[in-house]
């Protein structure tokens, strides 16, 4: 994840409290999407950015995850995503957010 | 329970995926409120 | 009448201690993280100059192998070579990085490339082999210096070394002591955007037998920005980039739009020809030294070699209907305007929906060329295969809008796209590559049109959270014909005889 990206993220995290932000990604493959979810909750996998061996646990998931998916305005994920949604592969994106979420998220 | 209702939501979103404001118009209307939304590009 | 396509040229440059030493995720990683296993791997995973002419991409950006055959092998490419490669090729070449840093002494006209004596003189011997490299340009090169000079300049004075095989064979000299927008990290990258544009405006002539003088206007849509501290982004490269190529009779001026910088420059071109305003405008860029090896620490983590270790530049003749050359059909503009929003299928409508215009289908387009990014330097970095997800897109509106049947999507993207093939530059891959290829296919009636379409993350420059895209269609020549008069001449000599009645009663009331 960007470095500037990462400093926000913390910044937010410390000033609201980890357990009231959710992270939505809207990466285009499984693995970016898997390596971004990493670093919101156990640390930075690529030791570059602020948030290398900081464990936030953050609540994260991919816009085109379900549990997100359900939640949105049918209509209006229609119009923003729907389309994509055939591009991309989310089955792949679901395996990979998954399980990092059952190991480092703390507040689900 | 819901994962957006009163949240405070960080987007991190991805010009060849789908890119942040999209997200944002999308979890805005699950009553979440959006701190930060950024595009990344790695091409 | 519309303008034509009279040529195109390619070029890439290997640069592999640039990648190291000026590539952002190199340099950045240096200030974070500077003992990392990362930076400590980095030379080991670089490839040779004769691997990096062999890469199938590579040769196909420079026209020695064609978008449909480089379909034909089977990804990943980095793991096989083209057996006849050759470093010139159809539209250009692939130059190697010695030769590259004399060419940017040649483009520097303000005394700041300094180069070691030894390596300038066993340099300059090759060069006299360049079928480009004519006396003017020979003559440019300056006296070299002795390496305890050139650490001077690095060390005390903040120059920019330039290195060679790992050895210090010379650097750039900052242009002013306190304005940052003309230390020696900016006149680099700005010295290599020129040099590797000036290499694509040289081999555009060499490669089309153009007339050098022929050449009225240049627009650069390189990703850089010259200026000093009174206007960063002043410009212009365009003009300096003609100078250094003997274009006398022209001038030129830069536009910029991030990765959809050359598809603008492009309209902009064919709409001043068109006008009449010029006959011969040539769109050129050059590349970025800051996207080498974006992507570096995805390709070392699984096992790959650096692959983005080229600057590519690119250069097209834009010229007065000759009734030969494939158009340039300005009635058919694609764009994404600032009410479009941002969601893809947005943006992707805004951009292929020029077709309504003229009642066309989707299918009624042979080719789309998109973001022609290389999957092989894409996908092990997770931003998957950018030309596919763009065809998969434009497949899917197709079936939107009822052009194809949901079954046939995946024909779609085969039939009427293609493999991406582009360095990741940045503007290098965005609708351009596919030019010169498609200008011979219209030429050959392989393809009777094509759409260039250009998107650009405007979002990363901080000034709009935009997105941006510009799109055009290349069609086949419909003949040279005069345009038609919609007026006739009574009704001119009408308007000339009220003109000058009202002329004459203004000047009677004063």
């Amino acid at each position: 994840m960007d470095l500037e990206n990462q400093k926000r993220v913390k910044e937010f995290a410390d000033k609201y409290g980890a357990e009231n932000i959710v992270v939505v990604l809207g990466a285009a493959e499984g693995e970016a999407a898997g390596l971004a979810a990493e670093t919101v909750t156990n640390g930075d996998p690529t030791f570059a950015g602020p948030l290398t061996g900081v464990q936030l646990g953050l609540s994260v998931f991919h816009v085109c995850e379900p549990e997100i998916k359900d939640e949105i305005d049918e209509a209006v994920y229609d119009e923003q995503i729907s389309m994509m949604e055939m591009v991309l592969d989310v089955d792949d994106i679901i395996n990979e957010m998954t399980p990092i979420r059952e190991d480092y998220c703390k507040y689900l | 329970m819901s994962l957006l209702q009163g949240k405070k939501v960080i987007i991190i979103g991805d010009r060849d995926g789908i890119p942040g404001p999209a997200i944002e118009e999308c979890v805005k209307t699950a009553g979440a409120e959006v701190i930060f939304s950024s595009t990344e590009c790695f091409v | 009448m519309n303008s034509v396509i009279k040529g195109t040229s390619y070029v890439l440059v290997h640069v592999p201690d640039m990648v190291i030493h000026n590539g952002t995720t190199q340099t950045t990683e240096r200030t974070v993280n500077p003992n990392s296993e990362y930076l400590k791997q980095i030379k080991d995973h670089l490839r040779s100059f004769e691997q990096v002419v062999a890469y199938l991409p590579n040769q196909t950006y420079i026209g020695n192998l064609i978008p449909e055959e480089l379909g034909k092998y089977e990804q990943p490419w980095h793991d096989k070579n083209l057996d006849n490669a050759d470093r010139f090729g159809k539209y250009g070449e692939i130059m190697p990085q010695d030769e590259f840093i004399i060419l940017m002494q040649m483009c520097d006209v303000f005394d700041l490339v300094k180069l070691e004596s030894s390596f300038l003189e066993g340099t300059k011997k090759k060069l006299k082999n360049h079928p480009l490299f004519d006396d003017d340009l020979m003559q440019r090169i300056k006296a070299g210096e002795d390496v305890a000079v050139i650490k001077k300049y690095v060390e005390e004075e903040h120059a920019e070394p330039l290195y060679h095989n790992g050895n210090l064979v010379g650097c750039v000299k900052r242009a002013h002591d306190l304005d940052v927008n003309l230390n020696a990290h900016v006149m680099h990258e700005n010295l290599v955007s020129k040099a590797s544009n000036v290499l694509a405006l040289l081999n555009l002539v060499y490669k089309n037998n153009i007339n050098r003088e022929d050449i009225d206007y240049v627009i650069d849509c390189s990703e850089e920005a010259c200026g000093d501290m009174n206007q960063r982004g002043g410009g212009n490269f365009a003009k300096a980039c003609a100078e250094v190529a003997g274009f006398v009779n022209a001038t030129g001026s830069d536009t910029r739009g991030f990765c959809a910088g050359p598809t603008h420059a492009l309209i902009e071109a064919a709409a001043l020809v068109k006008a009449g305003v010029f006959r011969n405008v040539v769109v050129s860029a050059g590349g970025a030294t800051a996207k080498l090896g974006m992507n570096g620490k995805d390709h070392i983590k699984k096992g790959l070699p650096v692959l983005e270790d080229v600057l590519g530049g690119f250069a097209v003749l834009v010229s007065e209907n000759d009734g030969i050359n494939p158009e340039i059909n300005l009635d058919l503009v694609g764009r994404h305007t600032v009410g479009t929003g941002s969601s893809p299928q947005a943006v992707i409508t805004s951009l292929v929906s020029s077709l309504d215009k003229a009642g066309m289908k989707i299918t009624d387009v042979d080719k789309y060329s998109v973001e022609m990014q290389n999957p092989d330097v894409t996908k092990p970095a997770g931003a998957g295969d950018v030309p596919l997800a763009n065809y998969k897109m434009i497949g899917a509106l197709a079936v939107k809008r009822g052009d194809i049947d949901k079954k046939d999507l995946a024909s779609f993207t085969e039939q009427h796209g293609m493999q991406g093939w582009a360095p990741t530059q940045g503007h290098i891959p965005s609708g351009v590559p596919y030019i010169g290829f498609c200008r011979e296919d219209i030429l050959e009636g392989k393809i009777k049109n094509t759409m260039i379409v250009g998107k650009g993350s405007l979002f990363l420059g901080r000034m709009t959270n935009l997105f941006d895209g510009v799109s055009f269609i290349i069609e086949a020549n419909k003949g040279k014909s005069e345009p038609q008069s919609t007026i006739s001449e009574d009704k001119i000599k009408e308007l000339i005889a009220q003109a000058l009645k009202n002329f004459a009663s203004n000047l009677m009331a004063e």
